[in-house]
């Protein structure tokens, strides 16, 4: 069967909403586009650990503690579940962790932002999640099956961690006025950066139409990014608190918030790699790639010589 | 290794606007092979498949399979087998394979029509 064929059975698919399985034939353009997408969204997870990390030790209770520390696990998992999705394409863990440390491979540029105070914690739930749960939600309907099944496990995970951030948020909002104003603080900061994770608008976006077609990606940038601000509008009124954006403001005629623009520039410069963290974030994940070499050999190591031991005693 | 890195922006950010960095990579002189895990998620039902891991051997494939797969209770059991030990069908076999099972509706109870008075069958 010549290659054009195969495409138009598997647009076929894609269109039944049959998904995509490992073993199947697909285009090579979708099998890069979802190795693109899947690494990215597992170093994501990884990198995204890094920032919270920094408060599991200053946690202000034993309780916040526990919670902190069951969530970057959670995001461990999360980035282990879309590594071994994005083995299925043939492209190995070794690699991608490469492409990470190198530079070559992205992760959302939410995570070179720092966080400055404990509210940033109860902020980074309720707002990044928030953000990422929009389109996670959107991806447990992806066209290729590992990916959608990882991301079913991980939207069941990640709700808690929306609800414990909006909490935190909420029981900060009801404090002290130096705890009512470090919440608005970190909102202020984390507000635009949130409303950034969902890519460039719809007009810049070069990869999108394709993706839709394939239904890798079910709603474009500017639909989701819409979605979170009529959601993240009214939930703030709950915290008492306001959204750092003057025009900000219901639309009565199109159902919707009218908002104010992004700024592009420090969205680009983040993502070239000059925002507030790049540097940091990346050397810390060289720095503990590169220190654990020898634990992950001495592993093998051990292995090989019990599966040794094991041998001789059965002969 | 001394690579030159293109850098190539994923999710929606065009590639094009692309600069490039040099940085020293070593590579691991092992790696960790592959195991798929299944879990048992309570007593009296199947193991079914949840996905895959790297560890040395199977024990740590184990340790680490509860560690990714049953954070919140999912499992009483766990099997982890190397993943290149299993041997998949072919898609593009799946005519051979099953459509012979399509034309053979009388293996079904419903393609027998009995009288009303029939009951309990």
């Amino acid at each position: 069967m010549p290659v054009q064929d195969f495409e138009q059975l598997f647009q076929q698919k894609i269109d039944a909403e049959v998904k995509i399985e490992p073993k199947d034939w697909m285009p090579d353009a979708y099998r890069k586009t979802n190795i693109r997408q899947i690494s990215q969204h597992a170093h994501s997870e990884i990198v995204g650990m890094l920032p919270e990390g920094n408060w599991i030790t200053r946690a202000p209770s034993l309780k916040r503690k526990a919670i902190l520390l069951a969530k970057v696990q959670d995001e461990a998992g999360h980035g282990l579940y879309l590594y071994s999705a994005a083995e299925t394409l043939g492209m190995s863990r070794d690699e991608m962790i490469n492409d990470l440390h190198s530079g070559k491979a992205k992760y959302s540029s939410i995570f070179n932002y720092p966080t400055l105070t404990w509210a940033d914690i109860g902020a980074i739930g309720w707002l990044v999640d928030g953000a990422a749960i929009m389109n996670q939600v959107m991806l447990c309907r992806t066209s290729y099956g590992p990916y959608a099944r990882a991301m079913v496990r991980i939207c069941k995970e990640e709700s808690f961690h929306q609800r414990q951030g909006f909490e935190s948020l909420l029981v900060l909002s009801k404090g002290t006025p130096e705890q009512k104003a470090m919440c608005q603080d970190a909102i202020n900061r984390w507000w635009w950066p949130a409303l950034m994770m969902f890519g460039p608008k719809d007009s810049e976006s070069t990869n999108s139409d394709q993706s839709m077609k394939w239904k890798i990606k079910r709603k474009s940038n500017d639909e989701l990014r819409q979605n979170f601000v009529d959601m993240i509008a009214e939930q703030v009124k709950v915290l008492g608190m306001t959204l750092p954006d003057p025009a900000l403001k219901w639309n009565e005629e199109r159902k919707h918030y009218d908002f104010g623009e992004i700024n592009w520039e420090e969205f680009w410069n983040v993502v070239k790699g000059n925002g507030p963290c790049n540097k940091q974030r990346l050397e810390a994940r060289r720095k503990a790639h590169e220190n654990g070499r020898w634990v992950r050999e001495a592993a093998m190591a051990h292995a090989a010589k019990l599966a040794e031991r094991r041998k001789q005693e059965a002969a | 290794m001394n690579l030159l890195i293109r850098k190539f922006y994923y999710g929606d950010i065009p590639e094009e606007k692309g600069g490039g960095s040099y940085y020293q990579t070593e590579q691991d002189t092992t790696t960790w092979p592959l195991w798929e895990v299944f879990i048992r998620s309570k007593q009296g039902l199947d193991h079914k498949h949840v996905g895959s891991l790297h560890a040395a051997d199977a024990q740590m494939a184990i340790e680490n399979a509860r560690d990714v797969y049953t954070r919140r209770m999912e499992g009483v059991s766990i099997w982890v087998v190397e993943s290149k030990h299993i041997t998949a069908s072919n898609p593009e076999e799946a005519g051979e394979l099953y459509e012979p099972a399509a034309d053979k509706v009388y293996r079904h109870p419903t393609f027998y029509q009995l009288p009303d008075e029939v009951n309990y069958m």
